[in-house]
């Protein structure tokens, strides 16, 4: 028995664009005409464009998926990544079955539930209680699941006092958190999770995140989950799925595609020198940023150590200043310099050739967010022989401090832990 | 090694598919929207139920007077408050369910586009929760049907009354199948929607509710008894006042037109469902 849990075999979707009127009947009945009557191939299917929504095609039909092809196990939990408009709500919609494909096919074992918005089919009439079995019950619960889970649900949604009265009297947060608690509690073995948690205040959100841990971790399911905030989506997941304009760019670990994702997929996190630099006579010639297996990542978990590997180059015959330094600036990615390190490199570039320097920053200190480099090498204060600057783009993100509960407010640049005396 | 799926999403091929074992699984839903249904309609209001007896009340007085007073159309000698009440609960009946159904994608659009569960599930539950509306104005009904049989009116009831169970379910079912036919037509093309407010209070006229079918003239009798529904509501009526016209040959009729409306319906809906999200 094989351990996929879900599996997309060349799924493509393909959407009308403009207004339903007069013309789009004449398109419906020369493609009717055409599969049912002359049991051709649908003639729409090749004038269907790769969905780009910035740029203005000739074609009525464009492909919001096209080509999808992956497999997912039993068990992960999986972050779909992608622009606006990528086709991610379209892949959730599909597998959720509102809506079916145009070509391929796709399957799934076990029960899927989805979290596409919550509160969906609460009537404002009906009171909370009342609400949570019929939505319950449109989730795929039945009568008796939900009774034994009533007491929970309400709990974590925190509406006791109000689970009598009708939800149009709740405030919006309350809706969408008891929304929430209903879909959290069922028990599906893969649920489908479309930008819930970018909702209710911070506490909620950190309730929610946590649910969504035990879930994804403890209980074994298979997730898939879309988000635009890459900081939940980092800690929750542990495959990426990028895709752009309708299909699968990259998929990877969680960490490789959202950076991939981050640099937009062209800019690196590894540096290497063009032409003109590589003339000079003592030049960066390669830089990269390396994971714990060494491994070129462009993302780290606070706790874990950025590693910044330089390689220099030399032409023979150059004798290096004996006072020469490579220097690294560490920067936030809107420029301010967070601090710099400076490694004496005269005794270490005798010879000829290439050189290899490791710098390994502390963990737990540098505040999670974006992050850049700028390496000179010069001797101080008298001349300065190579300098590259803001390259090797990088991600702290954050894996639990104490500041996560804020949801990405400013704390500052840096992490670190006072001793507190109280009289 | 042959891999067992539970789920396997294709573009649709089939001609029919219904989805019986979901509709099953989903009966806690379907009771939740009957529910639902019944309860939320006289919320915040002072006489909550009751106005489920003053609609008809008003409407048969109403009729009364037009009707039976000013324009004279005969009640095949039934007194004319039973043959109106009568009328009016099974057409009442009759539009509410179509009106449920013919709407189902566009009122539950919001729901659909969100979460998989069998669509029947909604216009099913639309039938049953207008069959407890009906149910509780046909005890009123029968308050006033038992009144004229104390007050010594000559009206019997014979054995038909047993096709009662049958007649309610046929007119459900054509409300439903009619219904459905008409949403999986107006996600893409409104139109029919346009068509279809105005005709159904004409397509009242062209049903036996304000006169009884004896009262039209032999000549364009048979016009009206193209009408499936016809039969229906005059078999009902016989079976309680024993005045109408029954055939047998036509409630054999009004069945074989179920049957078909009944098979489009079903087919144009299950074909729409899979898709109306993309055009709705």
């Amino acid at each position: 028995m094989s351990n996929v849990a879900i599996k997309f075999e060349g799924v493509g979707k393909l959407y009308q664009l403009g207004v339903m009127g007069t013309g789009t009947l004449s398109h419906d009945l020369n493609r009717w005409w055409q599969t049912r009557i002359l049991g051709k191939e649908d003639p729409y299917l090749k004038v269907g464009q790769v969905n780009d929504r910035s740029t203005k095609g000739t074609s009525d039909y464009v492909w919001a998926l096209q080509n999808i092809t992956f497999d997912i196990n039993k068990g992960d939990v999986v972050g779909i990544i992608g622009r606006n408009g990528a086709g991610k709500s379209t892949l959730l919609k599909l597998l959720s079955r509102v809506t079916t494909p145009t070509v391929g096919t796709i399957k799934a074992r076990g029960r899927i539930a989805s979290l596409l918005e919550v509160g969906t089919g609460f009537h404002p009439e009906l009171t909370g209680r009342e609400n949570i079995y019929m939505n319950g019950s449109i989730m795929g619960m039945t009568r008796s699941e939900i009774t034994r889970k009533l007491d929970e649900i309400v709990d974590f949604a925190g509406v006791a006092r109000y689970l009598d009265t009708p939800t149009k009297r709740y405030s919006s947060g309350m809706t969408v958190r008891l929304g929430f608690a209903i879909a959290a509690f069922l028990e599906p073995e893969i649920l489908v999770v479309d930008e819930v948690l970018a909702v209710g205040d911070a506490e909620f959100q950190k309730k929610a995140i946590g649910k969504m841990q035990d879930v994804s971790k403890g209980e074994g399911r298979t997730v898939l989950f879309v988000s635009h905030n890459m900081d939940s989506m980092l800690n929750l997941c542990q495959k990426g799925i990028l895709l752009e304009n309708g299909t699968v760019k990259y998929a990877s670990t969680i960490q490789e595609t959202v950076s991939y994702y981050l640099q937009g997929g062209s800019r690196d996190s590894k540096y290497v020198a063009g032409e003109k630099s590589s003339s000079k006579n003592l030049f960066v010639k390669e830089v990269s940023l390396l994971g714990t297996e060494n491994q070129q990542i462009g993302m780290y978990k606070f706790d874990e150590g950025i590693h910044l590997s330089i390689k220099l180059g030399k032409q023979s015959g150059f004798t290096v200043d004996s006072k020469c330094v490579l220097g690294v600036g560490f920067y936030t990615q809107n420029r301010v310099k967070m601090c710099t390190f400076e490694y004496l490199i005269s005794e270490a570039a005798e010879k000829d050739g290439e050189y290899t320097f490791d710098l390994k920053l502390p963990s737990c200190i540098f505040a999670p967010g974006d992050y850049a480099f700028d390496i000179v090498l010069h001797v101080p204060n008298v001349q300065i022989l190579d300098a590259v600057r803001e390259i090797c783009a990088c991600k702290i993100f954050d894996n639990g401090t104490d500041y996560l509960k804020y949801n990405g407010v400013n704390n500052g640049l840096v992490v670190v832990k006072p001793e507190w005396n109280v009289g | 090694m042959e891999e067992k799926w539970d789920m396997v999403i294709t573009p649709s091929k089939n001609l029919f598919d219904i989805d019986i074992k979901g509709i099953w699984r989903y009966r806690d839903l379907y009771r939740m929207y009957v529910k639902r249904d019944i309860v939320t309609v006289y919320k915040q209001t002072i006489l909550g139920p009751l106005w489920f007896f003053i609609q008809p009340v008003f409407t048969t007085i109403m009729y009364i007077v037009v009707f039976g007073g000013l324009a004279g159309i005969s009640t095949d000698g039934v007194p004319q408050a039973v043959f109106y009440m009568s009328g009016i609960l099974f057409w009442n009946y009759f539009n509410a369910c179509f009106t449920a159904s013919s709407t189902v994608f566009m009122t539950n659009a919001a729901v659909f586009g969100k979460v998989y569960f069998p669509r029947l599930v909604v216009p099913l539950s639309g039938l049953t929760s207008n069959l407890v509306k009906f149910a509780i104005q046909f005890v009123l009904w029968l308050g006033v049907y038992l009144y004229y049989v104390f007050t010594g009116v000559q009206m019997s009831v014979n054995w038909m009354i047993i096709l009662f169970p049958l007649l309610i379910a046929m007119t459900a079912l054509f409300a439903m199948s009619w219904g459905l036919i008409v949403t999986s037509l107006t996600t893409k093309y409104r139109d029919l929607n346009m068509l279809v407010t105005f005709g159904i209070q004409l397509f009242m006229y062209a049903t036996p509710i304000i006169y009884p079918l004896s009262a039209a003239p032999e000549k364009y009798r048979w016009l009206l008894q193209l009408n499936p529904l016809s039969s229906i509501f005059e078999f009902f009526r016989y079976s309680v006042t024993g005045a109408g016209v029954v055939d047998w040959m036509m409630l054999l009729y009004s069945a074989v037109c179920l049957v078909i409306s009944l098979f489009f319906g079903l087919v144009l809906f299950s074909k729409t469902e899979r898709n109306f999200m993309d055009t709705i």
